[in-house]
């Protein structure tokens, strides 16, 4: 259950960029989560909701946006999204692919409320 | 209310500060040539053991030093002391995983530069410790035969990053009938870069390759 820490990593950097724009709350969390990043979207939204309490963030809801795993084949100079954990070019089965996308872990954005209402 | 409410790109990892730590790591044990293992695996899979082992059979031919983690307890650097190595345990009261700052703390509690290995056993989890980068020269993962051919299918993201996949106590493969050859091919699905190695630390069958390997790291 790392989701905690990492939740509160991405709560820390939304809250710091909240306080520099002068923001009185923060409405929205945006993140990238891919495939391979280690994380599970579920337990995050579990961590998020429990950690965002007392928070200028607490009433914000949290958008997750899930990045598929894709490879690229330098042999055939093309991408590729394996299905399940399998490295392995489907055309010419060279098992050294390259991971182009699917390791993200980003805070994509915050949506801030400027005035209180 | 949406005339009061801006949307603010930001763009950062969330691992970014473990990521620029873990880097400073890096650029320190390269300019100092130390050799730097992360170890992961479930718990149970034999670390402690295969350190225990190691300390011992590599005294006298590589200045190791350990870096120990666990949630909680000293146990682990109680069972690898004494053996020629300084050892340091980290308690990480409750984290699942280590990561780049408590290696830092660690590592002001150890004289490193008589040292040509810095081995990091990390806390017993296939899932939490492969998100955080410690620096490490190398990542190896440990399986043992005890826990089902499918296990690299199911945590394939801490295989995926790793240098080195080893496959423990090959001793009971036979009494736990373990099927060697899937458990190898599961392995190589999803760690297609890692060297396969396989042992057993009470037997001792398979270590001198492990040790083969960690010399040519030293080297």
């Amino acid at each position: 259950m790392h989701e905690v820490s990492i939740m509160q990593s991405a709560l820390e950097i939304a809250i710091e960029r909240a306080q520099r724009m002068g923001a009185h709350s923060i409405s929205a969390l945006g993140l990238r989560v891919g495939e391979l990043s280690g994380v599970v979207p579920d337990a995050l939204e579990f961590a998020f909701e429990a950690l965002k309490q007392d928070t200028p963030a607490q009433s914000a809801k949290l958008v997750v946006e899930t990045v598929p795993l894709v490879l690229y084949c330098s042999a055939c100079d093309r991408e590729f999204t394996p299905d399940g954990y399998w490295y392995e070019c489907p055309t010419c089965h060279n098992r050294r692919t390259e991971i182009r996308q699917g390791r993200e872990l980003d805070v994509t954005y915050v949506e801030l409320s400027l005035e209180r209402h | 209310m949406d005339g009061s409410r801006i949307v603010v790109e930001i763009g950062e990892s969330v691992l970014g500060r473990n990521a620029e730590l873990a880097a400073l790591h890096r650029k320190r044990f390269q300019e100092s040539g130390l050799r730097v293992l992360n170890i992961v695996s479930s718990p149970g899979s034999g670390k402690t053991a295969l350190l225990e082992r190691t300390l011992t059979d590599l005294r006298d031919r590589l200045r190791i030093g350990v870096i120990v983690g666990d949630l909680q307890t000293d146990n682990d650097a109680r069972r690898l002391q004494g053996k020629g190595a300084p050892v340091v345990q980290v308690t990480t009261g409750g984290y699942c995983h280590l990561d780049a700052g408590m290696v830092a703390r660690a590592m002001e509690a150890m004289d490193l530069r008589p040292l040509q290995m810095l081995i990091i056993e990390n806390v017993g989890n296939l899932v939490c410790p492969a998100s955080y980068d410690l620096g490490e020269t190398a990542r190896v993962v440990l399986v043992s035969v005890t826990e089902g051919e499918d296990k690299p299918l199911k945590y394939p993201v801490i295989f995926e990053r790793a240098d080195a996949a080893v496959i423990t106590k090959i001793d009971i493969a036979e009494a736990v009938g373990a099927d060697m050859e899937a458990l190898r091919r599961n392995i190589q699905q999803v760690a297609p870069r890692a060297l396969l190695l396989e042992l057993s630390s009470r037997s001792g069958q398979g270590m001198e390759a492990w040790y083969r390997y960690l010399e040519g790291l030293a080297a």
